[in-house]
């Protein structure tokens, strides 16, 4: 590589991040909109039209507002753990398609580069809980290390899954297999070139979508940042820029999953038919390509929408549900998805066997999850808290019995 | 294609650096616009108002340091499944079958543990 190539690759990189930064912004409005209309309200409204402008007197604030470093915080953790959190939800983009062969570098390991770059966030996460040394801080890093690390191995495994599927680790492929053909013509779908692997692998989209929400610590995984428990988990003491690349960092990685899912199971930008198909080529490589991209952020945003539209919805989940439902779910069924998939594909199954196999799998899995909530409608913190004190065998402490339960009731009379 | 793995390395430690500058321009504009006030009072670590203990670096419980270790078991078996993934169609039906095993006494083990009570949070 030249010098002056360098030059032209830092220029465009930073014209990426200005577009991410500026995408990030977008986001925020939108999921203000979208929550507020959840909840009946305006949302913002005052700053430019519809609000559009609020993120950016949003980001002012923020670079105005005091950086306070904690009197007892480790200052150099402190001071880098943002950065960790950021740098790695930036670079994921590098290797993700806009268009045919348009990436910032079209990775032939372009899955395995996804999944090595986001694990790196954790490291961030837990420094700063760290650094900052206060209690809540503490807490909110190690849960942040505890989930993301257990809701990794079942996005490890989709993603492995979708590789079998295309015999390949380039996300140029696995937009290619979503829209044209997989493997050799006796593999064809019914319908082929317009099935999505979200409906070749049903299981494996929802498991993805669940452990990305889980990843991004998105409401109904939201424990380690939860303010109702550990009060802002490792942001508590942060303020001001630092806080706002926390925040940066948050929405692109928000982004790159919305784009993840996009890519892998909706065919990018391709689906569902490259824009050449459309327009015919009449129209210039720019304009495709152009369209082509357009159509794939457009999903991403819906995708995004939808994981607002989940926050607005949800309620917040334990953590013990939370660490239960991802090793004892999730973690099980992407292995039984992987193991079907490589089956399927090995022994020259056809490919409508893998939905057909899966899906009564994973209904069966969501009413398995529901029944486990409750033995006989009971709920499971009463039954647990029941287990739990009859193995210590004492009785637990401040339980009425059902005598006193009922002389109080006559008592009260 | 036709890039070598070097040059990869190269755009992405070149879009590090980019990051890096972007977030230094961020933490300068901070520096340059925000107050700076000497407030002892402020730079307490929170602790709901009451006066907070200087170091927060105490024990921990043992479960998350459980989960780690499980974590690592399959984070290593991800690193093996990665290059099977896209080779075992073409290489030798034992190949399959050898994975199948591994991925059985790997199942094996996660029900183990699940009996034993270790993937239960409490």
């Amino acid at each position: 590589m030249s010098f002056t190539d360098i030059l032209f690759a830092f220029a465009g990189l930073f014209g990426l991040f200005s577009a991410l930064a500026v995408g990030v912004l977008s986001l925020t409005w939108l999921e203000r909109k979208t929550l507020a209309r959840i909840q009946q309200r305006a949302g913002p409204s005052v700053v430019g039209p519809h609000g559009l402008l609020q993120p950016f007197a949003d980001a002012m604030k923020l670079v105005t507002k005091e950086d306070i470093i904690p009197a007892y915080a480790d200052k150099l953790l402190f001071w880098m753990a943002p950065v960790f959190v950021a740098i790695p939800a930036f670079l994921i983009w590098l290797a993700i398609p806009f268009g045919d062969g348009i990436a910032v570098r079209m990775l032939d390991l372009g899955l395995l580069y996804v999944v090595a770059i986001s694990g790196i966030g954790v490291v961030g996460l837990l420094m700063g809980g760290w650094a900052s040394s206060s209690r809540y801080s503490m807490l909110g890093g190690l849960r942040a290390a505890a989930q993301l690390v257990s809701y990794e191995i079942p996005i490890v495994i989709v993603i492995l899954s979708i590789a079998v599927l295309v015999q390949s680790l380039s996300l140029d492929a696995v937009i290619a297999g979503n829209t044209i053909t997989v493997g050799e013509a006796t593999r064809d779908l019914p319908g082929q070139g317009l099935i999505p692997f979200a409906f070749v692998m049903p299981m494996g989209f929802v498991i993805f979508f669940i452990a990305g929400l889980a990843e991004l610590g998105r409401t109904p995984f939201d424990i380690h940042h939860a303010e109702s428990e550990v009060v802002g988990g490792p942001f508590v003491e942060y303020s001001g820029a630092h806080w706002a690349v926390f925040f940066l960092a948050e929405y692109l990685n928000t982004f790159v999953i919305s784009a993840l899912i996009v890519v892998l199971f909706f065919g990018g930008w391709s689906w569902p038919s490259p824009p050449e198909s459309i327009f015919g080529h009449d129209l210039s490589g720019t304009t495709t390509n152009f369209v082509g991209g357009a159509w794939f952020v457009f999903k991403s945003y819906i995708v995004a929408v939808t994981i607002f539209w989940i926050r607005g919805t949800y309620p917040r989940l334990r953590i013990d549900q939370l660490m239960t439902f991802a090793w004892q779910v999730l973690i099980p069924l992407s292995f039984v998805n992987f193991v079907l998939i490589a089956v399927v594909l090995f022994y020259d199954w056809p490919l409508w066997m893998m939905p057909t196999l899966s899906l009564p799998i994973l209904i069966g899995a969501v009413i398995g999850v529901q029944r486990g909530r409750g033995v006989r409608g009971r709920p499971q913190t009463v039954r647990v808290l029941r287990r739990s004190a009859g193995e210590i065998g004492r009785p637990m402490p401040n339980a009425p019995t059902q005598t006193q339960i009922a002389g109080e009731g006559h008592a009260g009379d | 294609m036709t890039e070598g793995l070097g040059d990869n390395w190269t755009i992405i430690a070149i879009a590090g650096a980019v990051g890096m500058l972007a977030i230094g321009i961020l933490f300068l504009a901070s520096y340059i616009f925000a107050p700076k006030r000497k407030s002892e009072r402020g730079r307490i670590p929170y602790e709901c108002g009451i006066e907070a203990t200087p170091f927060s670096w105490s024990r921990t419980n043992i479960r998350y340091y459980v989960f780690g270790l499980a974590f690592l078991i399959f984070d290593v078996e991800a690193v093996f499944l990665f290059p099977w993934a896209v080779v075992f169609l073409e290489a030798a039906a034992a190949v399959f079958y050898e994975m199948l095993i591994f991925l059985g006494i790997l199942m094996f083990g996660l029900t183990y543990a699940w009996r034993k009570g270790g993937l239960n949070w409490r």
